[in-house]
C-alpha cells in the first residue's frame, strides 16, 4: 500500500497488483458447494406453505377430435382445489409457441400428439392430483395419424393444422410442412459433369431426448396486487414471460419471473412446459401450486431432438475434390411447430458440413405430423446433417481410395471460403488442423481388457454380462468433424442485457452483476464473474439471482450466452469503469498528471495506469457512491436467407469440432463398447478451461448417447410414444463412456469478446458419425440409421 | 401414519404421511431435506441415493414405511458423516467432506442435479475401497446418472478424493 494521507490521495506510486479469478483462469463454480451440500434450490425444491400441487391429464391418444371432458367426479375428489379445461383459460390468447403461437395451453376440440396437456387439477397432495385427474373422463373420437412425410404429403391427407396464418404458410408446398429452406448456389448439373466418382446415401436419424436430469418443475405464488410470481427452470426467462402473461390476461409487469435452480436443460426447456399451468391453478385457486413432472411425463412433456431422414449426393474428382453436394433433409417437427423453422434453417445452411463446395442445391423441410413435437435440442439440425454428411465423406473416400481425414483435410474450409449461403467465413476455421491434431494423438493400447488374472470382462462389450473374454471382438476408428452456427441466426434481434454495480463494502470494492441469463449448468455465472474481475479489478464480485427485473439475457442456447450475455457483462463493466474513472478524476485528477493523460485501468482493486502506476483507491473513489449501468450489447446484425436461394449473410460466427472414435465390437452379438473419444475443438479463447473441457466432454457423450442407445420410439400405427421412462430410453452412464482426451486450439475471432467462439454444440456434432465410423470401421456395414441397435451389426440392416 | 426415523445422525418425526409416499417424498416434502433429487422417481437414475442403515439405496423405491426406526444419512449429512469417520470435530460444524471438495475441485459439478446421489455413492464406496481402479469406480457409480459432464471429470473428482485420503489430505 502507498502512504494515504487524510485526504485518501496515495502520494507515493507503486506497482498495481493483478486481479485473481479472471478470464482464462479455471476458477471453480460459485454454486458448487450449494450444489455438493444439497442446499442449492432446484426448481423442483421449491416449497411454499400452504402450497397445492398441480398435476396434468395428458391425452391417451395421439390425433382425436374431444368429444367430451367430465370434471364432476375429479372436482368432487376431498382434497381438490380446482380442476381447469380450455373452457376456464380466462382470455381469447388460448395458444403460445417460440414463433408460431400454435400450442393450445389446453386441448380445445382435438388432440394434435400423444402426451398433450387436456385438463389441470390442483389439490393438497400431489396424489390426490393425480388420481383426481384420472377421473377426469375424456372422450375421443380417433383420427387417421400422419407419421411420416407419405402421410403428411398424400393427397388426401388431413392437415394437422386446419387454418394456418403463420408467415411460413406462403412459401411451403404444403400445409402439412412447417417450413421450407432450400439454398441453391453455382451450376449442380455442370458440376455433376466433372465428377469422376458420385456417392449416394440415405439416412435415418432417430428421435433424441435431452434427458435433463432436473424434472419439469416450478412454484407460482398469487401475489396481492392480482400477479402471480414464478420460481421456474427455464433456458430464457423473458420469452416465457412473453408467452405466459397474455394468456393469463396479466401485463408483463405483474407476472414476476425468479429463475430457480435448473437441473440441465440441452434445448428441451426452450419451449414452455408447466408455466402457463401452474399460473393459471395459482390464480385460480389464490394459493401456491407447485408443479412436478416425474420422468414418465417429462418425455411427453418438453419437444425432442427431430429425428430426420437424409438423402445425399456427393461428387468428386479422382484427386478427392468435392464437385457438388445434393442433398434432402427431411425433419420430423411433430405436432406443433417450437423451433422446427431453425431447425431447418440450420440444417440447410450447414447442410454440406464444413467443405468447401462451390456447387450445391440443398433441401430442407419440417413437417407437421402427430408425433411428439421436436424443436430445441443442442446442436440442433446441424447435429442431423453432420452424421449424414460424414457418412458420405467416409463413403467417398472409400469409393476413391483414400484416407478418409486426408479427404476432409482435402476439402477443408477456411478462412474465407464461401458457405453455400454465400456468406464468407470471416474468422478462423481450422478444419484441417483439428483433423490433424485428433488423429495425431495417441490411440488408446488394444487389448485393455487383459489382465494376468484373465479378461476385466468390465472393460469389454457387453461389461458384466459376461458375454465374451474378447473373441469375436473387433476394434474401430472413425474420424468426423462438423461446423455449427453461434447465437441466433437469420436476423434475429439476439440482444443481451447486463446491470453491473460497484460499490463499497465491508470497506473493499465489491461489484455484482445481475443479468436474466439461465444457469443451467453451463457455468455462465462462473464465467460472468470473472468478465468483472478482468474488467473492473475487483476480487469481489457477487452475482445476483437472474429474475426479470433486468433485461433479457437472450436464451441460454445456440451456443450463444458467454458470446452474448458475457459481452452484455463486459460492456456494462466498460460503462462502470468509464463512470468510476470520471469519479476519480473528478476527485482526485488535481493530485496527479496521469488522471487526464495515460490510459487507466482497474486493476487490484485500485486505478492504475496503463505503465502500472497506482492513482487510487477504489474505496477512495468510490466513497459512500454506488455507481450502476444497465445496458444491453448486440452482436453484429445478421440477415435473413432468401426464401428461394438460401443466400445471406445468415450466421454470427462458425464453430468447430473433430472427433475420434474408437471402439470394440462383438461382431457375434453385437455389442459396442467405445473406447476413447477425442476432440479437438477451436473454441477462439477458453474464458474458463476448466468449463470448456466439461462443455466438449458432456457434449461429445450426448453424441455417443445417440450413436448407440438413444431413441424415443414411437410407434408408426398410432403415433404413441413406447418408450416414455430411463428403463426404456438409455442414456450413456459411467461404463457406457469412455476416456475423453480434449485438445483446445484457441483462434481468436476478431468480432467476438475476448475472441471467444460458442463452445457448447459443435461437440455434439461430430461425435455421432465419428462412433458410426468406428463401428463401420470395425464391422464393414454400411450402417445408415442412429442409433445402432445390436441387431444392426447381426444381421446388417439397415 | 406417523413416521419415526434416524437423519443425519437426529431422531426425525413427520405426521400423516400416506401409505404410499416414498422415503424420497418424505425427505424432501415433509423433513425439509431436499437434497435427495428427484431425476427419475423410477429407480434408474441415482439422483436419490441415501444411505439406509448404511446400505446406498434409491430413496424414490423405499416405501416411507420401511424407514421405521431406521437410520438414513443424505447428501446432507455427509460431512458430518466424513467427521465422525475420521473421529474428529462435532456434528453441525460446517465444512465439507473431503470427496464434496474434490467435486468441486475438479470441476465435475455442471447443473448438479445428480451430484447428491453421485456424492452419497462415492463416499460409500470410498469407504469401502480407498484406493478404486478406474474400472472400480465406474462399476461403483454406473447406477448414477449424469447428462452434463460426460463423467470424465466426476472420474477426476473421485480419483482425487481417493488420492487426498491416501495423503490423508
Amino acid at each position: 500500500m502507498p502512504d494515504m494521507p487524510a485526504n485518501g490521495v496515495p502520494t507515493t506510486l507503486t506497482q498495481g497488483l493483478r486481479t485473481r479469478g479472471g478470464i482464462g483462469e479455471s476458477t471453480l463454480r460459485p454454486d458448487g458447494t450449494l450444489k455438493v451440500t444439497g442446499e442449492f434450490a432446484y426448481s423442483s425444491d421449491m416449497w411454499h406453505e400452504d402450497m397445492l400441487w398441480g398435476h396434468i391429464l395428458r391425452s391417451t391418444v395421439a390425433h382425436a377430435e374431444i368429444v367430451s371432458i367430465d370434471t364432476g367426479e375429479a372436482l368432487a375428489t376431498a382434497g381438490v382445489y380446482a380442476v381447469m379445461t380450455y373452457d376456464d383459460l380466462p382470455t381469447d390468447v388460448k395458444n403460445y409457441g417460440l414463433e408460431i403461437q400454435d400450442t393450445p395451453v389446453l386441448a380445445h376440440g382435438k388432440v394434435r400428439h400423444h402426451g398433450e396437456p387436456v385438463a389441470v387439477v390442483a389439490a393438497d397432495h400431489p396424489e390426490t392430483a393425480r388420481r383426481a385427474a384420472a377421473r377426469i373422463r375424456v372422450e375421443y373420437r380417433e383420427l387417421p395419424v400422419i407419421t411420416d412425410e407419405l402421410s403428411a404429403l398424400a393427397p388426401d391427407a388431413v392437415l394437422v393444422h386446419e387454418n394456418r396464418d403463420d408467415h411460413h404458410i406462403g412459401h411451403v408446398p404444403h400445409p402439412n410442412i412447417v417450413h421450407r429452406q432450400p439454398i441453391v448456389r453455382g451450376d449442380v448439373a455442370a458440376a455433376r459433369e466433372r465428377a469422376d466418382v458420385i456417392v449416394e446415401g440415405e439416412y435415418t436419424f432417430g428421435m433424441q431426448d435431452q434427458a435433463f436430469l432436473g424434472p419439469e418443475s416450478g412454484l407460482a405464488v398469487p401475489e396481492e396486487d392480482g400477479g402471480v410470481h414464478l420460481y421456474i427452470a427455464t433456458q430464457w426467462l423473458h420469452s416465457d414471460l412473453r408467452q405466459i402473461a397474455p394468456v393469463l390476461g396479466l401485463p408483463e409487469d405483474k407476472v414476476r419471473m425468479t429463475l430457480a435452480g435448473v437441473g440441465g436443460a440441452f434445448g428441451g426447456r426452450e419451449d414452455l412446459s408447466m408455466q402457463i399451468h401452474a399460473c393459471l391453478l395459482a390464480l385460480r385457486t389464490g394459493k401456491p401450486v407447485k408443479i412436478v413432472y416425474d420422468r414418465f411425463e417429462s418425455f411427453f412433456g418438453h419437444v425432442h431432438r427431430h429425428p430426420a431422414k437424409l438423402f445425399y449426393e456427393h461428387g468428386a474428382t479422382a484427386d478427392g475434390r468435392l464437385t457438388h453436394v445434393r442433398c434432402r433433409i427431411v425433419l420430423d417437427g411433430g405436432a406443433y411447430a417450437s423451433a422446427s423453422p431453425a431447425v431447418v434453417g440450420n440444417a440447410s445452411s450447414l447442410g454440406v458440413g464444413p467443405y468447401a463446395v462451390d456447387d450445391v442445391d440443398i433441401e430442407a423441410i419440417a413437417l407437421y405430423t402427430n408425433n411428439p413435437p421436436c424443436g430445441a435440442m443442442r446442436g440442433f439440425g446441424a447435429v442431423q446433417a453432420c452424421f449424414a454428411y460424414e457418412a458420405q465423406m467416409d463413403r467417398l473416400a472409400a469409393r476413391l481410395g483414400m484416407d478418409p481425414v486426408e479427404l476432409r483435410q482435402v476439402n477443408a474450409m477456411e478462412q474465407g471460403t464461401l458457405m453455400p449461403t454465400g456468406q464468407p467465413v470471416d474468422s478462423p476455421a481450422p478444419v484441417a488442423e483439428l483433423l490433424r491434431r485428433v488423429k495425431a494423438m495417441p490411440m488408446p493400447p488394444e487389448r485393455q481388457w487383459e489382465s494376468s488374472e484373465g479378461a476385466d470382462v468390465r472393460q469389454l462389450p457387453g461389461g458384466l454380462s459376461n458375454t465374451t473374454h474378447g473373441e469375436g471382438v473387433v476394434r474401430g476408428v472413425g474420424y468426423a468433424v462438423g461446423i455449427k452456427n453461434v447465437g441466433f441466426s437469420e436476423g434475429f434481434d439476439d440482444y443481451s442485457t447486463a446491470r453491473v454495480r460497484m460499490e463499497v463494502a465491508g470497506g473493499e470494492p465489491v461489484v455484482t452483476v445481475h443479468t436474466a441469463m439461465a444457469e443451467v449448468g453451463q457455468g455462465g455465472v462462473t464465467v460472468h464473474a470473472q468478465i468483472a474481475r478482468t474488467e473492473l479489478g475487483v476480487g469481489r464480485v457477487t452475482i445476483h439471482p437472474a429474475d426479470t427485473r433486468v433485461g433479457s439475457a437472450g436464451s441460454t442456447s445456440a451456443s450463444r450466452q458467454t458470446y452474448v450475455t458475457g459481452g452484455a457483462v463486459r460492456n456494462a463493466c466498460e460503462l462502470v469503469r468509464e463512470r468510476v474513472l470520471e469519479l476519480g478524476r473528478r476527485r482526485f485528477g488535481s493530485y496527479h498528471p496521469a488522471w487526464a493523460t495515460a490510459e487507466l485501468l482497474l486493476e487490484g482493486g485500485k486505478v492504475v495506469t496503463d505503465g502500472g502506476e497506482v492513482l487510487a483507491d477504489l474505496v477512495d473513489v468510490l466513497g459512500d457512491e454506488a455507481v450502476e449501468v444497465e445496458a444491453e450489447w448486440r452482436h453484429r446484425p445478421t440477415e435473413p436467407f432468401d426464401p428461394r436461394t438460401g443466400q445471406g449473410n445468415g450466421h454470427v460466427q462458425y464453430s468447430f469440432a473433430a472427433h475420434r472414435a474408437v471402439v470394440e465390437v462383438d461382431t457375434e452379438l453385437g455389442l459396442v463398447k467405445v473406447i476413447e473419444l477425442a476432440c479437438a475443438q477451436d473454441v477462439g479463447k477458453a474464458l474458463n478451461p476448466l468449463s470448456v473441457i466439461g462443455q466438449i466432454q458432456g457434449g461429445s457423450t450426448q453424441g455417443l448417447g445417440v450413436a448407440v442407445m438413444e431413441e424415443i420410439v414411437v410407434d408408426p400405427r398410432t403415433a404413441k410414444v413406447r418408450n416414455p421412462s430411463f428403463t426404456d430410453y438409455l442414456i450413456p452412464t459411467i461404463l457406457d463412456t469412455p476416456t475423453m482426451p480434449v485438445d483446445l486450439l484457441e483462434l481468436a475471432d476478431t468480432h467476438a469478446p475476448y475472441g471467444l467462439r460458442g463452445v457448447g454444440e459443435a461437440p455434439t456434432l461430430s461425435s455421432t458419425p465419428a462412433v458410426l465410423s468406428a463401428i463401420r470401421d470395425a464391422t464393414g456395414l454400411p450402417l445408415t440409421k442412429t442409433p445402432i441397435r445390436p441387431e444392426h451389426l447381426t444381421t446388417g440392416a439397415p | 401414519m406417523r413416521l419415526n426415523l434416524t437423519v443425519n445422525g437426529r431422531p426425525r418425526e413427520a405426521d400423516d404421511v400416506w401409505e404410499g409416499e416414498s422415503l424420497l417424498y418424505v425427505l424432501r416434502e415433509r423433513l425439509g431435506l431436499p437434497g435427495s433429487k428427484n431425476a427419475c422417481e423410477q429407480g434408474e437414475c441415482g439422483s436419490c441415493t441415501v444411505r439406509l442403515d448404511g446400505v446406498p439405496v434409491c430413496s424414490c423405491l423405499v416405501a416411507a414405511g420401511q424407514a421405521e426406526g431406521r437410520e438414513v444419512v443424505t447428501v446432507e449429512g455427509l460431512a458430518d458423516l466424513a467427521r465422525r469417520r475420521s473421529g474428529g470435530g462435532s456434528p453441525g460444524e460446517a465444512e465439507l467432506a473431503p470427496v464434496q471438495q474434490a467435486f468441486i475441485d475438479a470441476g465435475a459439478v455442471q447443473c448438479g442435479f445428480c451430484t447428491p446421489g453421485l456424492l452419497v455413492a462415492a463416499d460409500e464406496m470410498l469407504e469401502r475401497d480407498p484406493d478404486p481402479s478406474d474400472a472400480d469406480i465406474r462399476e461403483a457409480l454406473s447406477g448414477n446418472l449424469c447428462r452434463c459432464t460426460g463423467y470424465e471429470k466426476i472420474m477426476d473428482a473421485v480419483r482425487l478424493a481417493a488420492a487426498r485420503g491416501s495423503e490423508g489430505v
